[in-house]
């Protein structure tokens, strides 16, 4: 990682004797693109609120670049904030509203209007100048926003789920712009969003946050990969869930039976034990669907299939009632590929494509982690 | 359009409820009022023939202007004070918890439910000479005589801050309620402070309903003539005092017609700065 710009150590906030942030401690390289991703209510809101000075933490410390900014306030702060629903001057055009922080900085008036033009024409907005924010679009106030917190040229930019509001398509292509600009700008991003989809696409590195606590911390395909625990797994992607028992430990290798069958594996990086239940992730993508009279895998029958342009979806119920989730892409050689509901097929993956991970305490996800993982799919 | 009326009964009544009551209960009486304006005072039948200008002449009388002036005066000292109190008030009104809000406003309207010609009364009680402000001075032993606060300026003031000021309160709750915080929080995370951020986010977002408190104090206040009949003596008058004055004890009706439309022109014209206010902030766009 490139030099630490922004570090919390030992964070912990409490609303109304609720914790929010748990001694939660991070850092933040310069110049990186970092997501802080959790379901509503894992303090995420809350950890960017303290970046930017508008919540103080009740313990623990706060440091740009080796300076000590827990407290703060946040108009001393070198850092702008793009806000959920854009938070827009509504009494002042769209040149007003990106010169604002130019203004306060007490800039010559030439400098102002350069710097507007400039942060403007970055969002291609240059000709919305005398505009007022409700005579825009949704997607042009999220422009404005933009270029209102990047005028000031700050260390860092702070986006509170910046893209929520926006449909569909075009939070795909401000996906694409927010990474556009980072670049050009070389500024450090933290983005804050519920959508795993989003997180993945965009960040160089992923904060994967329930209950004030970070849950894992790793690049986006750490985080897909190996999910540090069930949480992640479950919240990051769809994940089939097998239950496994050790049945051989031998050197690097341990044989885990899956199904009642005896699948050769690496050995995981926990301690495992002989008779040890553990879970065995895979992901649909890593699903092979077989022919019934396969001699390999598991057999079962097609409950559910979703034809979804470039890959076809399916769920398969095994003999004990367990489901599985397939995913498979199209291929040339078979354009006609496809399932009937009922039809028999053998289940299996490619060996060392599976995740293991330690059976926690807490397990299953209650019903509001749950509703929070489907929210976040969509 | 005939067959329109016959489809829609309901819309129909509602309209010529509307347009009658407007017609006969708001147009026709103030076109009396400045009808009866530009008439010749009759001292047997109020008002006469020729027309003519003379009663708007009359309003220009120096020791009537006096009146207009101070009562103007008065009427703004309110307002100030409304506004300075209502202001503040207001703003930690909307940042109090829902509940509690709903609590406050409830006793913020009840003394609605006394009529004001009584609380007027009941504020005369506690100014007068032997009333129960000066009783709680004097024996607090701040004074050693009663001061002399009833029929002053100052207690006509008191009696109007007191009646108008939720008049003030109320518009300003509803723009403070509709002032965003994360609009506020953009301010200072753009390098504004305190003063700054109030300067040019809150006063410009708020300014409607301080226009709309200033109308819904200002004119009342020029008008409400029990206030220094009660509390007021001889010496400070407001236009409402004139214009009763005019119709009930000088019997000048054509004179208490102008000085009357002066009061509803004034209004007019406040009414407008309030839309253009409102303009500029967008508000009809969007």
């Amino acid at each position: 990682m490139t030099k630490t710009l922004l570090s919390l150590s030992g964070i912990s906030k409490q609303f109304d004797g609720k914790a929010v942030l748990d001694e939660l401690s991070l850092t933040i390289g310069d110049g990186e693109f970092i997501t802080l991703l959790g379901p509503s209510g894992c303090g995420k809101t809350t950890l960017l609120r303290m970046m930017a000075g508008f919540e103080h933490p009740d313990e623990g410390t706060v440091t740009l670049s080796g300076v000590d900014i827990t407290l703060t306030p946040p108009e001393s702060r070198p850092l702008n904030t793009v806000f959920q629903n854009y938070a827009l001057f509504p009494h002042m055009t769209v040149f007003d509203n990106v010169a604002y922080g130019l203004k306060m900085e007490k800039r010559p008036k030439a400098e102002i209007a350069e710097r507007v033009e400039e942060a403007l024409a970055m969002v291609q907005l240059e000709d919305f100048t005398k505009r007022k924010p409700h005579q825009l679009s949704g997607g042009q106030q999220q422009r404005v926003a933009i270029a209102r917190a990047v005028v000031k040229r700050p260390k860092m930019l702070l986006l509170d789920e910046p893209l929520s509001a926006l449909d569909y398509k075009l939070r795909r292509t401000m996906q694409v712009e927010l990474k556009r600009l980072q670049r050009e700008l070389g500024i450090t991003f933290v983005f804050v969003t519920h959508d795993q989809e989003e997180a993945l696409s965009m960040s160089d590195r992923i904060v994967v946050l329930k209950d004030g606590q970070i849950q894992q911390l790793g690049t986006p395909r750490e985080v897909y990969e190996r999910p540090a625990n069930v949480f992640t797994a479950r919240f990051v992607g769809q994940t089939n869930f097998f239950p496994g028992r050790v049945t051989k430990i031998e050197g690097e290798r341990i044989s885990v039976n899956v199904f009642g069958l005896n699948r050769d594996l690496r050995k995981p990086s926990f301690r495992v034990a002989m008779n040890q239940s553990l879970h065995v992730l895979l992901r649909p993508e890593d699903i092979r669907v077989l022919a019934p009279d396969d001699t390999e895998g598991v057999a079962g029958k097609i409950v559910e299939r979703n034809y979804k342009g470039s890959t076809l979806d399916s769920v398969i119920e095994l003999e004990d009632g367990s489901q599985v989730m397939a995913s498979e892409f199209f291929d040339e050689d078979d354009p006609a590929f496809d399932y009937s509901i009922g039809e028999r097929v053998r289940v299996s993956w490619v060996d060392g494509w599976e995740w293991l991970l330690a059976e926690e305490g807490d397990e299953p996800l209650t019903d509001e982690e749950e509703l929070a993982a489907d929210d976040a799919e969509h | 359009m005939m067959q329109s009326i016959k489809q829609q009964p309901f819309r129909a009544a509602v309209l010529v409820l509307v347009w009658g009551w407007l017609l006969f209960l708001v147009l026709a009486p103030n076109m009396l009022v400045v009808g009866a304006s530009v008439m010749t005072r009759n001292p047997s039948t109020f008002i006469s023939l020729p027309l003519n200008l003379d009663a708007y002449r009359q309003l220009f009388n120096p020791l009537y202007l006096d009146v207009f002036l101070h009562s103007l005066y008065m009427a703004a000292l309110t307002t100030l004070i409304c506004l300075l109190i209502g202001y503040p008030f207001a703003w930690a009104l909307s940042r109090v918890e829902k509940r509690r809000q709903m609590l406050l406003i409830f006793l913020l309207i009840v003394p609605f439910w006394t009529n004001s010609l009584v609380r007027t009364y009941a504020l005369k009680l506690i100014l007068a000479t032997n009333g129960l402000l000066n009783s709680a001075l004097m024996s607090l032993g701040i004074i050693d005589e009663p001061a002399q606060l009833l029929y002053t300026e100052g207690a006509v003031i008191v009696g109007l801050v007191y009646l108008l000021l939720p008049f003030m309160i109320l518009p300003l709750y509803s723009v403070f309620e509709d002032l965003r915080q994360d609009v506020l929080l953009a301010s200072h995370d753009l390098g504004a402070g305190r003063l700054a951020t109030f300067k040019n986010v809150v006063v410009p977002l708020t300014l409607p309903g301080v226009l709309a408190g200033v109308m819904l104090v200002l004119l009342p206040a020029m008008g409400l003539f029990f206030v220094p009949d009660i509390l007021g003596g001889s010496r400070n008058l407001l236009v409402g005092n004139v214009i009763k004055n005019q119709f009930l004890d000088a019997r000048n009706w054509p004179f208490g017609a102008a000085a009357s439309i002066v009061l509803t022109l004034t209004m007019a014209l406040l009414m407008f700065a309030h839309r253009l206010s409102k303009r500029r902030l967008g508000e009809e766009g969007a």
